[in-house]
């Protein structure tokens, strides 16, 4: 069975051209820029180097970026994970809403959020003031202080959609007959879980912990706004040296020492996945999913529809009724001011214009990040190696794992990479590629896109493809009839991933200096820049429009299918 | 197969809007920021012209008769984001001289600096603006700037011209001060603080927010006009204060937008604590930006004596321009009373030209302290990464 796996993959060189284009892309846009940015930060000597490996504070700050990232990974598994399952087993009027309003927080920009909690939980916050109202309160009864709870909540919030769509959606497809059987057996309802499904979950349970931890150990927002200056991770204490110090020998420690640990964390989870993948069949999941019957599964489906309602969707809505509430009560003038270049600025941009940015350089992103992420996890997923425990599974792995680094790389060493590298007059005239902004973004899509397709590919039963070939469909099209449908849930979810991380990322469009093309998390920020109430309502009335954009993007691109394919 | 052809041709139509961004799509007038002629242009204009290629933009309005060889070419101006002028101030510029305009937003002014230090071997602009004086000192050293005597110095005073060679010119200047919530205040029954020495009393605990200042630059300012008022040396110095300030619970957020918005109770955020770093004009933006809701503002300055820090902003010629001759046209508008008398109400800023008018909400509501804390750009750059430090250690850990 190892030998004949996919027939268009079978292990001709010739088969590895893409993914060794997609890795040849990594190398020009990832690890050249890294390099030119290493290469100026030590160009004085390595004393700085030497001096950021021997103070404790980097040691605690790494504890702690590692200890909140395994914490937040571990809560966001525990809410989420049943989540999933009722996502992949359960049919409920609202499911469809539901999953593409779990997936806005992931693109809202922290100050934003920060605001939102604010409208809500905050001193005179809708829950205060209602609170105050009806028990006829002086003062606020809540208030929620800023710290390691907060920053929990928050990567929970941000986080959640990860487990939903790449666990339920890997399970969405899994025959529950192998459950079913179990119990037949006399296994219990637990045993079954624990012994049969968790163990064919657990590449895909395995590659949204390892998403999780890497976005939550870099995390950079959250820690600085929710958690008070007074917690740091090693990205903030980059940002610190690079903006106000321009210390960039410290900064490029740090920003090692930060991607060594992402590597050394994705070796291991390569390690494990590589073999923990069961080939299967796999469902459409019309027969996976049905209605909840009883009152334990309605039970069970309300409890997790009440968490995304209360956890991810009370905050956004607080902000959608703040951004409605004018200085007279209820009003869309916020929303028509947007309209308006009120003090006649040459920078004015129209919503439309920032909205239509946004989606410009998000579908950009995610064409780029499936056009090379696609390749390189049939490249993983088929290693040409007779032993996965020879060196040639080792290089395997290590690939697997450098594809997931920029990820794990600083956002603001990366953005200076990229600076640098291109300031030499050859190559000055690459500084305002529009391209830029979408590959930049892609690089931070990859890993959403590989991890989710992997455990699909490694899952795929190659007696599938095999069939096909015997009853004489080419290589092409059993490819195009046979595993695009069986794959193409697992595609979705990586587009919905790439298209959402360049929706919310405005980091990588600050970093590299652009001419003005605003996207709306951008604008969002410029308009918090100033005082006023005027910049406060628009503010929150571009955040819904994020938000809007942001749900109506997901729900179409759930809507593409594949020939023949019924998910 | 009918699936099929409807996933090529959305697949097509994702390609089409992805390429839509590499080719130059026709520019409406709301990101006309390079052209502020061009808002009713045709749709020719390129979208991103190259700041060091010979520009091919083409004037998408009828370019002054009398305007010399420079017509046409483009001139392309680096700064931060909260930078903004009106669209006839840039038209008028753009009629005078026949050049067009384009202007990079890079960040934060920190973050602009940094960028246009590691890019000085192929600079990405002609001009930036935006170093203020607390960078002054890196700027320089840094010797990315080509120096300019421009005859319009002449009317702007001496204390904001702090470059004596001339690479970084003043033009505009604000003041980093507390502000406080008048309403709140009021209802606690409390007067405002009348020195920093008071925010250390009981009644102040917990009432103050200000920004981490190695992260911010209000929050960095206020730093600096504690470390002038209270000094270095002595019984009790800097240090001392922020221990006190700490001791009484002083809160400390990352950024000035969080500062203001979600932890002061004046703003539109409603958060919880009355006292805010943030500017002297932040009273005056609360009533211009109220929509004619309010005719006093919800605000007010706390100007104690040592509590306020000026940030005067300049503007310089960047090494490598192929447009030097252009670029000091652009400088000498900016110090022209045209430039100058549009700062107010585009930046809430002071024009640096003292005899360009300001805007009645600014007369009426933006108050100058008197006695702004006296550190200069080189004792600032000196002390910084020290200073920031022990801060940290003070206050954060």
């Amino acid at each position: 069975m190892k030998t004949l796996r996919l027939s268009v993959l079978a292990s001709k060189p010739i088969r590895l051209l893409p993914g060794g284009l997609a890795l040849a892309f990594l190398l020009v846009f990832f690890f050249y820029p890294l390099g030119a940015i290493l290469g100026l930060s030590f160009a004085e000597g390595l004393a700085g180097f030497w001096a950021v490996l021997r103070d404790d504070y980097t040691w605690r700050v790494l504890g702690f970026s590692a200890a909140q990232a395994a914490l937040s990974t571990l809560l966001t598994l525990l809410v989420g994970l049943p989540g999933a399952y009722v996502f992949a087993r359960y049919h409920f009027p609202g499911r469809e809403v539901l999953r593409a309003v779990a997936g806005v927080p992931f693109v809202m920009p922290t100050v934003v959020v920060a605001a939102a909690l604010g409208a809500l939980l905050g001193p005179r916050g809708l829950i205060n003031l209602g609170l105050q109202a009806l028990f006829d309160l002086p003062q606020p009864p809540l208030r929620i202080p800023n710290g390691l709870g907060l920053v929990l909540l928050a990567h929970t919030f941000y986080n959640y959609t990860v487990v939903l769509r790449m666990v339920g959606g890997f399970w969405a497809n899994l025959d529950p007959r192998l459950e079913q059987a179990a119990a037949l057996l006399g296994a219990s309802r637990w045993r079954a879980i624990r012994e049969v499904t968790l163990p064919l979950l657990a590449p895909a349970i395995g590659a949204a912990a390892l998403l999780i931890f890497i976005f939550t150990f870099t995390s950079f927002g959250v820690v600085m706004i929710l958690g008070g200056p007074r917690m740091a991770t090693l990205e903030v204490v980059i940002y610190r040296q690079t903006a106000q110090l321009l210390r960039l020998d410290l900064a490029a420690t740090l920003a090692l020492l930060q991607a060594g640990c992402t590597l050394l964390l994705s070796l291991i989870y390569t390690r494990l996945a590589a073999r923990s993948a069961i080939p299967l069949d796999r469902l459409p999941r019309t027969a996976v999913a049905r209605r909840p019957q009883g009152v334990a599964q309605h039970l069970l489906v309300g409890a997790n529809v009440l968490v995304i309602l209360v956890l991810l969707a009370t905050p956004l809505v607080a902000l959608v009724v703040r951004s409605l509430l004018g200085p007279e009560g209820l009003s869309l003038g916020y929303y028509l001011a947007l309209g308006e270049n009120r003090s006649n600025s040459a920078f004015f941009v129209a919503p439309l214009t920032a909205l239509s940015n946004s989606l410009r350089i998000a579908s950009a992103t995610a064409i780029i990040a499936l056009l090379v992420g696609i390749p390189a996890a049939y490249l993983l997923g088929n290693a040409p190696c007779k032993q996965p425990r020879s060196w040639c599974g080792a290089i395997f792995n290590l690939i697997d794992a450098l594809f997931m680094l920029p990820l794990g790389t600083s956002a603001v060493t990366l953005g200076l990479g990229y600076l640098v590298a291109l300031s030499t007059p050859q190559l000055a005239g690459l500084r305002s590629w529009p391209w830029l902004i979408p590959l930049a973004h892609s690089l931070v899509a990859l890993p959403f896109v590989i991890r989710a397709l992997l455990p699909t590919l490694r899952g795929l039963n190659p007696r599938l493809a095999e069939a096909a070939a015997l009853l004489g469909a080419s290589p092409w099209r059993t490819w195009l009839w046979i595993e695009l449908p069986l794959i193409m849930p697992a595609i979705i979810t990586g587009a919905v991933f790439a298209f959402t991380v360049s929706l919310g990322e405005f980091g990588a469009s600050l970093l590299l200096v652009r001419p003005d093309a605003p996207t709306l998390p951008v604008m969002i920020f410029r308009l918090l820049g100033q005082p006023g109430a005027i910049n406060y309502g628009q503010a929150l009335a571009m955040s819904s429009i994020l938000m809007l954009t942001t749900a109506v993007s997901f729900i179409a691109l759930e809507r593409i299918r594949p020939p023949g394919a019924e998910m | 197969m009918k699936r099929l052809i409807a996933l090529l041709t959305l697949t097509l139509l994702l390609t089409a809007c992805g390429q839509s961004a590499a080719t130059p799509t026709p520019v409406p007038s709301a990101t006309a920021a390079a052209y502020p002629a061009a808002s009713d242009a045709p749709t020719s204009i390129p979208a991103y012209p190259v700041a060091t290629d010979a520009p091919t933009s083409v004037p998408a309005y009828p370019v002054a008769t009398d305007a010399p060889a420079s017509a046409g070419q483009t001139l392309v101006i680096m700064t931060h984001d909260s930078f903004s002028v009106s669209e006839e101030v840039l038209a008028a510029f753009t009629a005078q001289t026949g050049i067009l305009v384009q202007v990079l937003k890079a960040g934060d002014a920190g973050t602009v600096l940094n960028q246009a230090i590691l890019s000085k071997n192929a600079p990405l602009a002609d001009l930036l603006f935006g170093v203020d004086n607390t960078f002054l000192s890196r700027a320089l050293e840094a010797d990315i700037f080509l120096s300019y005597d421009s005859p319009a110095l002449a009317a702007i005073p001496a204390e904001l011209r702090l470059d004596a060679s001339n690479r970084l010119l003043p033009v505009d200047y604000g003041y980093v001060t507390i502000n406080y919530d008048t309403a709140t205040l009021e209802s606690a029954g409390l007067t405002p603080p009348t020195s920093l020495e008071d925010l250390t009393k009981p009644e102040w605990r917990g009432k103050l927010v200000v920004e981490d200042p190695s992260t911010s630059s209000p929050g960095l300012a206020f730093l600096l006009a504690t470390i002038s008022h209270f000094g270095e040396e002595g019984d009790y110095t800097w240090k001392e204060y922020w221990r006190d300030l700490r001791a009484n619970e002083v809160f400390v957020s990352s950024g000035w937008s969080d500062a203001y918005y979600t932890q002061f109770s004046g703003s539109s955020g409603a958060g919880a604590y009355p006292l805010v770093v943030s500017y002297a004009t932040s009273p005056a933006a609360e009533v211009y930006f109220s929509e004619g809701a309010l005719s006093a503002p919800p605000t007010g300055n706390l100007l104690v004596p040592g509590g306020s820090f000026r940030q005067i902003e300049f503007v310089g010629i960047l090494k490598g321009t192929q447009h030097e001759d252009l670029a000091r046209q652009f400088v000498d508008f900016m110090l022209s009373e045209t430039f100058q008398a549009d700062i107010p109400l585009q930046m809430f800023v002071y024009p640096a030209l003292p005899s360009a008018p300001q805007p009645e909400v600014f007369t009426q509501f933006a108050e100058v302290p008197s006695q702004p804390a006296g550190l200069t750009p080189e004792q600032i750059e000196a002390g910084r990464e020290i200073w920031l430090s022990e801060w940290m250690e003070i206050v954060l850990r």
